[in-house]
């Protein structure tokens, strides 16, 4: 399968077999309107499958999401057709409105002003905890 | 601006400085009758509560300030539906200081975020009741004389029981303290609160029974089933009296042993113990208005010298 190769604009490399359409939904590519390649199960040597996204525009992409669902994505910059800088994830200190607080005693389930935030406790098992109420919630990546 | 949410917001030496300026109140109440005249304290309750309401508003008085606010959600404009962020931003520009109980975990927090003025968390949900926690260590340090080295047992709802949580935290800042968490599967404390102890290296157990460990006990803090957390009636009837203490039960203890309890309490605790001199629950409450005194006078003090 032939997928052209993108002129300016981004590569997710390195995506978890069968997480790349958690990324596609988090970073609202359904609604951008450039080029968009989503591959799945593609043979990689260190992951066994990878999933792949290719987008062609230099869109702003927000890394704590992406490093929130999946640390071990690599991200490429392409610029006029080369490879201009490798961007290495991991987990976020601090998430802002990623994932919502499903403590249902938690004041965010009534507040709807509030930003939902939650704050990384235990990098080594992906813990975060909602900075109003302590409920827990694990990253995607790690369950 | 400093607040007070959790009771790790503030530092050992800070907690030390309450306890020293709440112990120098009660030697000396009259040295502090006017410290704060013309000052004014907001009590926020969205939910019901006596004591907690009582001990903040007698604070107040105690030191010659004045008290305003309501004492449930009905009686304030979230009834009209105004928004907790709202209400805080509003009542801080009429007082200095606000104590606010909410149903909600995080209450506090989140009006801290648009308060003028500092907010003491006076419980949240089944979260945190640091001012209870400010309290019990106060009422504990007075019985040993130190809150380090020691064996605390907590007992009953450890699930919901707020002031268990708080407690916990607080305590296990001290050199030397073993936690003993007496409690049926279905109420056992969070997982996030144990997963903290084993991060720290802190000792604890989880038993089912108190008689099992009674004589290893210098503290014992009862806390009553709360019928309000539960989601289910049929789960709060079968597990309301599961932990009752009584004088049979107390003859394992020591003989210094302290019998706390944030009150009220429903039977978990014989009335025949109250004349032992090893309870000290009702020392509890006289503490926990001059503990309070000593909180806002410090709240304050911080704000005008920040």
């Amino acid at each position: 399968m032939n997928i052209d190769a993108i002129h300016s604009g981004i590569v997710l490399d390195h995506i978890k077999a069968g997480r790349g359409m958690d990324v596609y939904r988090f970073l609202k590519l359904d609604e951008v309107d450039c080029p968009v390649a989503y591959i799945r199960n593609v043979r990689s040597n260190a992951l066994g499958r990878k999933d792949i996204i290719k987008i062609d525009s230099e869109i702003q992409v927000d890394l704590d999401v992406l490093g929130y669902i999946d640390p071990g994505i690599t991200v490429n910059i392409i610029k006029d057709g080369k490879l201009v800088e490798k961007k290495k994830l991991s987990l976020p200190e601090k998430l802002v409105n990623v994932i919502t607080c499903k403590n249902p005693r938690c004041i965010t389930t009534v507040e709807n002003a509030l930003d939902q935030h939650f704050i990384l406790k235990d990098r080594a098992r992906g813990i975060y905890r909602c900075m109003f109420c302590d409920a827990e919630r694990k990253s995607k990546a790690l369950r | 601006m400093r607040h007070l949410i959790d009771i790790t917001d503030f530092t050992v030496e800070e907690i030390e400085g309450i306890l020293d300026l709440g112990d120098q109140m009660i030697a000396d109440p009259a040295a502090y009758r006017e410290s704060l005249r013309g000052r004014i304290l907001a009590t926020l309750f969205f939910e019901p509560s006596t004591r907690t309401r009582l001990s903040f508003e007698s604070a107040m008085l105690s030191l010659g300030g004045s008290v305003l606010g309501f004492s449930s959600a009905d009686s304030s404009s979230t009834a009209k539906g105004e928004s907790l962020m709202d209400t805080i931003r509003t009542v801080s520009c009429y007082s200095d200081i606000i104590a606010m109980r909410h149903p909600k975990e995080g209450a506090p927090m989140a009006g801290s975020l648009k308060s003028y003025v500092p907010i003491i968390n006076a419980g949240d949900g089944g979260h945190n009741h640091p001012t209870q926690t400010l309290t019990d260590l106060m009422t504990i340090r007075r019985c040993k004389g130190r809150l380090s080295n020691m064996v605390v047992g907590l007992c009953g709802d450890l699930k919901f029981g707020r002031t268990v949580h708080s407690l916990i935290g607080a305590m296990s800042r001290y050199e030397g303290v073993e936690f003993v968490l007496i409690s049926p599967p279905e109420l056992k404390v969070p997982s996030y609160i144990t997963e903290e102890l084993k991060v720290k290296g802190i000792p604890f157990r989880e038993v089912e029974t108190m008689e099992e460990v009674m004589p290893e006990l210098d503290v014992l803090y009862m806390t009553r089933v709360q019928k309000e957390r539960f989601f289910n009636e049929a789960d709060y009837i079968r597990l309301k009296d599961t932990y009752i203490l009584d004088p049979e039960k107390l003859r394992t203890a020591k003989a210094d042993m302290s019998i706390l309890h944030p009150l009220p309490r429903v039977n978990e605790i014989s009335t025949r113990v109250d004349d032992d001199p090893r309870a000290v629950y009702f020392d509890q409450v006289r503490n926990g208005r001059f503990v309070r005194m000593a909180l806002i006078t410090t709240l304050l003090n911080w704000r005008e010298n920040a």
